[in-house]
């Protein structure tokens, strides 16, 4: 792309933009929250913090009022940004409903000037208005309360509003796009809404315990969900494809035919249907198969770092290691008392499949977590087990490998399946509506499961419960 | 220029559009003529490449809809069935805000927004917010925006509705002047008698199926497969009793007047003119009687015209 070309593409961003803007101030139902939220809500909130610092003081307890005044800080960034996700949620399908998309779909813009276009102009009022709010607070609790904030601190908050305001507006436009009617937006926000009230849950959480730093973490994985949340919308976004829709009907015969077609494929018998269908599925599943392995091993990593942060008490592992509590639990074949196969098979379904429902969401972002897990805890026994003196290959060995034989690659797999499910979300293949690619995507997810992961994690349940105790109590007692 | 070949469009199971082909010579205005959900407004996003065809394929000022849908859209001017103006913006800005998505130079411009507000008698109201604007300077508004960028191919989905006669009269003459011979125009409208008046072809839309097309003339005589003449005397028929020549079939007679259909007029009428002249019947007139549009049109939308017509 050259200067000139760079340069006009830009500026149809840039315009595209600029209209929506100008359109919003001119509404008075989206200037008087901003006004609220920007102005007097920070003055108030100013009020509480100084009440509430006095308040605590009474009692000798000025970390209180430490704490707390950071986290209105936050919150005072946060509320403007609430108006973010109505001006974006109705971008396109607000204006669809008015009729105003059509003529603007029949200009030379690109898909893709039309889309960053909408995005920016749901992005810069409410951040801009969260921006001046948290400056209004800021100079509130200096003159007022006497509070100096930490310039990083400062420089934390901005860089998470920001971040927290590109995720609502870069999922909300998401919805918009593909609904039909601003009611069916506004319905489908919750999936923004609900994450964003627990995050905001969990950094409230960490600002009061004092942990700033991973506020930095969960900006980076914001801004990272935000990226995926872009690059969907993008590869989702067709101006064909915007008039088309004109119901939010389920069609849930559709949708059941349309999935089985995709997940019998070729198929002629079970035989026959594994060999073609499910390694093929599984062959599309390899490559992020191996970016799993990586994870995973992160995973374990991470586990094994948090062993110097939450130490084990030594004494206690030495004598449960030593004691022969465990040889004498292993040798009665009790170390999962109530267990049987078939419930350990289920657990690790159950896990797997909550694993994929979380993925769904998140374009496999939360499926990989809950998968990391179990690797994280491995790491942290081993880091613990050599913290004490103990060999971390016999614990490996004796609890570990056996079962892992069939379970890891189940896990790396579905990891696979789950990562490439969410890419299908994140770049639907060309030539199909999105439900048609959301669909392909579970049914190849689903024939990994059913045609390799369910069998695996099979195996691997009945080692688990006939050898790996056996194998354990014989490597221990050595 | 717009060609299309078996231009069709299906929603899911349920075809909008079937088999469209057509020709629009540049210069040229085609009325698309057909009832609510007969397929015009499909056919015609299909041309702004707003739709994608399911089948088929179109030229739109000599580009192919599916290959080179960013050149289209710079050809093509549209007047979408809802106006499609923003509400808070006033008409000078609208105009300037799809002026520069048109990409027109800055000098150009302004020039031809000014232009376009005096054609239309918006000048007086550049700065007042479109909200307030009655519906018909809605419309030529609309149409403005349309114009901004000297489209070769316009595509007018109802251009006067809602319109009181007086400014419908400016647009349809409006149309008439934006007539070129580079342009060509597609109009999609309910009004017979504006189809009638500004196009050279007509095209009767049905279930999303091309069912007639011709020029007005040959639409008239669309319904009939012989020549339908009405001879009118110079005194009163009184109960004379009439004999026709061969070849003539007797339709219909009043009280000065006699309606008859001939396959071959160039032969039978002198004859006939003849023998009821010697049968002591002056004659005053003889027309011929073509069917009107409106005749035509419901024929067609009811499926009862003469299979020779029918197109598809």
């Amino acid at each position: 792309m050259s200067i000139k070309q760079l340069r006009d593409y830009l500026a149809g961003i840039l315009l595209v933009a600029g209209r929506e803007v100008r359109e919003h101030f001119r509404d008075w139902r989206i200037i008087v929250p901003i006004i609220i939220l920007t102005l007097f809500f920070p003055v108030l909130m100013n009020y509480t913090a100084n009440r509430l610092v006095n308040f605590v003081q009474q009692y000798d307890a000025p970390i209180i009022g430490e704490r707390l005044i950071p986290f209105l800080l936050m919150v005072v960034g946060f509320f403007p940004m609430s108006i973010s996700l109505v001006i974006a949620l109705e971008s396109f399908v607000g204006e669809k409903e008015r009729l105003t998309i059509e003529p603007l779909l029949c200009t030379p813009l690109s898909d893709r000037q039309l889309y960053f276009g909408k995005l920016l102009a749901s992005l810069t009022p409410p951040l801009l208005s969260s921006y001046l709010g948290t400056t209004v607070y800021l100079f509130g609790v200096i003159y007022k309360v006497g509070w100096r904030a930490d310039p990083m601190f400062i420089i934390q908050i901005f860089v998470l509003a920001t971040m927290q305001a590109l995720v609502m507006v870069s999922g909300a436009v998401v919805i918009s796009s593909q609904t039909t009617s601003v009611r069916a937006a506004n319905l489908l926000a919750s999936f923004i809404i609900i994450p964003i009230a627990m995050l905001l849950q969990a950094e409230s959480a960490l600002m009061f315990w004092g942990r700033y730093t991973a506020l930095w973490w969960v900006a980076v994985g914001l801004f990272i969900i935000a990226g995926l949340l872009i690059r969907s919308g993008l590869a989702q976004f067709r101006r064909e494809e915007l008039l088309e829709r004109e119901m939010d009907a389920l069609n849930l015969r559709w949708i059941g035919r349309t999935f089985w077609r995709f997940f019998k494929g070729e198929g002629s018998s079970v035989w026959n249907w594994w060999r073609t269908e499910v390694l093929l599925s599984t062959r599309k599943a390899l490559l992020p198969s191996g970016l799993s392995v990586l994870v995973l091993f992160f995973g374990g990593l991470v586990g094994f770092s948090q062993a110097k942060e939450f130490v084990l008490p030594a004494e206690y592992i030495q004598k449960y290691w030593n004691s022969g509590e465990l040889v004498n639990r292993l040798a009665g074949l009790q170390l999962l008392p109530s267990y049987t196969a078939g419930v350990v098979w289920f657990q690790n379904l159950r896990a797997i499949f909550l694993a994929s429902l979380g993925g769904f969401f998140t374009f496999g972002v939360l499926g990989m977590l809950v998968l990391m897990l179990p690797f994280a805890l491995i790491g942290y026994f081993m880091a613990s087990l050599i913290q004490v003196g103990i060999s971390p290959y016999t614990f490996i060995g004796a609890f570990i490998l056996p079962h892992a034989i069939f379970e890891v690659p189940a896990i790396l797999l579905s990891g696979g399946a789950i990562l490439r499910m969410g890419a299908s979300f994140a770049a639907p293949a060309r030539g199909q509506t999105v439900g048609e690619a959301w669909l392909k995507a579970l049914s190849d997810w689903a024939k990994v499961m059913v045609g390799l992961v369910m069998p695996l994690l099979l195996a691997a349940a009945l080692i688990e419960m006939l050898i790996t105790p056996r194998l354990a109590l014989w490597l221990i007692s050595r | 220029m717009i060609e299309t070949e078996d231009l069709s469009k299906a929603f899911k199971d349920f075809w909008a559009v079937t088999g469209v082909t057509l020709r629009v010579e540049a210069g040229q205005v085609l009325a698309l003529l057909g009832p609510n959900g007969a397929g015009k407004t499909t056919t015609v996003r299909m041309l702004t490449t707003i739709l994608r065809p399911t089948r088929g394929s179109a030229r739109v000022a000599g580009y192919d809809i599916l290959t080179h849908p960013d050149e289209v859209r710079a050809a093509v001017g549209v007047l979408t069935e809802g106006h499609g103006l923003y509400p808070f913006m006033s008409a000078e800005e609208d105009l300037d805000f799809f002026a520069r998505a048109y990409r027109l130079l800055p000098g150009e411009r302004k020039k031809r927004i000014e232009e376009l507000l005096e054609f239309f008698g918006l000048a007086e109201v550049r700065r007042r917010q479109i909200g307030q604007f009655s519906k018909g300077m809605r419309q030529k508004l609309a149409l403005a925006r349309a114009l901004l960028h000297k489209p070769r191919v316009l595509l007018l989905d109802e251009p006067t509705s809602a319109m009181d006669p007086a400014s419908a009269r400016l647009v349809r003459d409006a149309i008439r002047e934006l007539r070129s011979k580079e342009r060509t125009i597609i109009v999609c409208t309910h009004n017979l008698s504006e189809a009638e008046e500004i196009a050279d072809q007509i095209a009767i839309i049905n279930h999303g199926r091309i069912v007639l097309k011709g020029s007005p003339l040959e639409l008239k005589f669309a319904l009939q497969d012989q020549a339908r003449f009405r001879i009118r005397f110079a005194a009163p028929l009184n109960g004379h009793p009439l004999s026709l020549v061969e070849g003539a079939k007797w339709l219909g007679q009043g009280k000065d007047w006699l309606e008859y259909q001939t396959a071959q007029p160039e032969t039978v009428n002198p004859l006939l003119i003849q023998s009821l002249t010697r049968q002591g019947l002056p004659i005053l007139t003889i027309e011929e009687q073509v069917c009107s549009l409106e005749e035509v049109y419901l024929h067609a939308v009811e499926g009862k015209l003469n299979n020779v017509y029918q197109t598809a």
